[in-house]
């Protein structure tokens, strides 16, 4: 995929904490490679994170799910040193942060690195604007310049007007606005969500989790989002870390999570996942049969004759849908002399390659033929038939293309006519 | 059953304060006049206001901190001393209060901030707060007259030592109670210590500093009468006068107008600490 291609926003190496007493000992065991559980009998210390390594790439949303007391929550206290780990490094636009002093870790907190916090941890005694102020005010921003900075980030989220408001008058959802304004206001290049939307409620959650999503493409920062929800997880991330006891099981794009979970655990995990919010047409899409526009009637009618279907789509040189004929049409088109324009049927339904399987249930059900599905260039990608989609969501593998990808329907039209 | 020798302790601390007396007279005897400077200052810079003009002037005051009803009662509580013919007392009673107050608010809170910040000094101070505080009053009288002489001097400094222990827990409590997720938030911002203390912290610990400054100023008072021992003047006086001439009308006539003077300044500071704190209530 093309993430892998780009810059390395972060680069976590084999980073582990250890909770307790006898940390070094611990340390020393685990790296004789052994348990957790173990070394807990032995030392009485915890591993909160076992040597957790992975990569960050610029600009993408990198998800890491777990269960609670999976340490995701040390994981990412681990990025920005809020907890110093016990071993390893992280590497922020290659500069390892374990290696700073204070005064350097300081700066990177500041300039690189925000953070957006579960229970919002707004400052009850501040207004909001003076919340959204607080990374510049200590920075020693004047003051007329960072509240213009606030107040644009405040519009960010949409909480224009509530400047003079406190914390406490404001809804959840409002609040943790507040916190992702504060957090943009020091424009960081890496944003740190630590179950930002589990405290709000599930449709103030989804909605969040839109303007997130639409923030991001607006400013292309790097977040790094935990979550323990796995529907979370799959709609926002562009890849996902899986953790469990402290330990890495899988990283991968939600697909990969889903369609090929690594272990028993993760696939556990995605067992109960609602396919159809996962699913997009093109994993359930077949070869399309199409004609172009420039042949005649007759041409259409073998095809279809040929191909046992009572219909089929027409498309220009380019492959952009142009609608659809059917074979009495065509028949009747042939023995009056007319071009396969004069009997095009223009009003047909046709789908994005992209649309969730959720969304496609009524389109697919009332339609007549198989439902077009078209990329961005209007061209035509594939069919859905109701049977496949029905088959998907039953969870049968067969109907589910790998990777999307449907090879591109080549009708050979010479050799007929 | 054979008992242990005597142990010389007394001894032991009777030598201390002598050699301490022998070594820091000069630095006591600049310490005795300064703060008996103050509280005299005090008492005759409030004397040159006409009584009813005072109390006015306190209603006042007691309306922009907290509420009228506490201004009115104020008002009335002030003019009924002043009927009492205890005016005077009062005021001595009240500069020797204030005085004590501000120096156990002045060396408290920032020990207390000290203490909130790190483990060591927090295990340190705590025994020494908990000695302050239980070690009978008096106790502390006796050396204080070696080191100050009698008068108002030796009250003042045992009335600082023994109100000062709550400004000092509640301000490492308040500090402490501020919730570890803001914490995390102002450093995950970058902040300095200080940053952190200034801008965070002591403003959202301020509710239980100033419920610490109240149980000060409480204690304060209820040192007067034992401060009028060594010859501190006031309120305390009067009380003393009545107890060791068996004057019931007396004492109670004193007692009430301490009370008074103890509610007043109670309600006043309990509202310092919860007004004016928009959105503090969650």
């Amino acid at each position: 995929m093309e993430e892998y291609d780009r810059k390395k926003k972060i680069e976590v190496k084999e980073a582990t904490k250890i909770f307790g007493k006898q940390t070094k000992r611990a340390a020393e065991l685990l790296q004789e490679g052994k348990t957790k559980k173990e070394i807990l009998k032995a030392t009485g210390a915890t591993v909160g994170v076992n040597k957790a390594t992975f990569n960050v790439y610029e600009g993408e949303i990198f998800v890491i799910m777990g269960l609670s007391g999976s340490g995701k929550s040390t994981l990412v206290r681990l990025l920005n040193r809020l907890i110093d780990p016990t071993l390893g490094h992280i590497l922020i636009d290659g500069e390892d942060i374990v290696q700073m002093n204070k005064e350097k870790l300081r700066q990177v907190r500041r300039q690189k690195i925000g953070m957006v916090f579960q229970n919002f941890a707004l400052f009850p005694h501040k207004t909001i604007l003076s919340n959204t102020e607080y990374g510049l005010e200590i920075q020693g921003v004047p003051k007329e310049e960072r509240t213009d900075k606030a107040i644009e980030s405040l519009g960010l989220v949409g909480l224009a007007g509530y400047e003079d408001q406190y914390p406490s008058q404001l809804s959840g959802g409002m609040q943790q606005r507040v916190g992702l304004a504060r957090a943009l206001a020091n424009n960081p290049d890496v944003l740190l969500m630590d179950e930002a939307f589990s405290a709000l409620d599930p449709l103030i959650r989804k909605d969040m989790q839109d303007e997130l999503l639409q923030l991001h493409s607006d400013m292309g920062k790097t977040i790094i989002f935990i979550t323990h929800d796995l529907d979370e997880a799959l709609r926002i991330g562009d890849r996902i870390l899986l953790m469990k006891d402290g330990e890495v099981v899988q990283i991968g794009t939600p697909e990969e999570i889903l369609m090929n979970p690594s272990n028993e655990y993760v696939e556990r995990f995605v067992e109960d996942v609602d396919l159809s919010k996962v699913l997009t047409a093109a994993h359930i899409m077949k070869q399309a049969d199409s004609v172009q526009i420039d042949r005649g009637p007759r041409v259409a009618l073998r095809l279809m004759k040929r191909l046992r279907i009572s219909s089929m789509y027409v498309t220009d040189k380019q492959k952009r849908l142009l609608g659809a004929v059917t074979a009495s049409d065509a028949d009747a088109a042939v023995a009056e002399g007319k071009s396969l324009e004069d009997i095009l049927i223009k009003d047909i339904s046709k789908i994005h390659e992209d649309c969730l399987l959720t969304e496609l249930f009524d389109i697919v059900s009332t339609a007549v033929i198989p439902v077009a599905v078209v990329d961005e260039k209007e061209r035509l990608k594939g069919i859905i038939i109701r049977g496949a989609l029905i088959g998907a969501l039953s969870g049968n593998d067969t109907f589910i293309n790998e990777n999307g990808m449907v090879e591109p329907v080549e009708v050979e039209v010479d050799e007929i006519g | 059953m054979d008992r242990l020798p005597r142990l010389p302790f007394a001894d032991w601390i009777d030598d201390g304060v002598d050699w301490l007396i022998s070594i820091f007279a000069p630095f006591f005897d600049g310490i005795s006049s300064f703060l008996e400077f103050i509280v005299e200052g005090s008492v005759n810079l409030l004397d040159l206001v006409p009584s009813i003009l005072l109390a006015v002037i306190f209603a006042v005051l007691a309306w922009f901190i907290s509420t009228r009803r506490i201004a009115i009662f104020t008002l009335v509580g002030f003019l009924f001393i002043d009927y009492l013919g205890l005016w005077y007392p009062m005021l001595q009673m009240l500069a020797l209060v204030l005085t004590s107050v501000v120096f156990a608010v002045v060396l408290g809170v920032p020990i207390g901030i000290w203490g909130s910040q790190k483990t060591l000094v927090r295990k340190i101070i705590n025994p020494i707060l908990d000695l302050m505080q239980t070690m009978p009053a008096f106790v502390y009288l006796i050396p204080a007259i070696f080191f100050f002489n009698i008068g108002v001097v030796p009250g003042v400094v045992a009335s600082v030592i023994f109100s000062m222990p709550p400004t000092i827990r509640l301000t490492m409590l308040g500090i402490k109670q501020v919730p570890s997720d803001l914490i995390e938030a102002t450093e995950a911002f970058g902040s300095t210590a200080w940053q952190r203390l200034a801008k965070i912290q002591i403003p959202l610990a301020k509710p239980t500093i100033m419920a610490g400054v109240n149980q000060s100023i409480m204690l304060s008072l209820s040192m007067v009468v034992i401060a009028s021992m060594v010859g501190a003047p006031g309120l305390g006086e009067e009380v003393y006068r009545a107890v060791t001439q068996l004057k019931t009308g007396v004492g109670v006539e004193v007692g009430v107008a301490i009370v008074i003077v103890a509610i007043i300044l109670d309600r006043i500071t309990q509202h310092a600490g919860t007004k004016k704190q928009g959105g503090i209530s969650e």
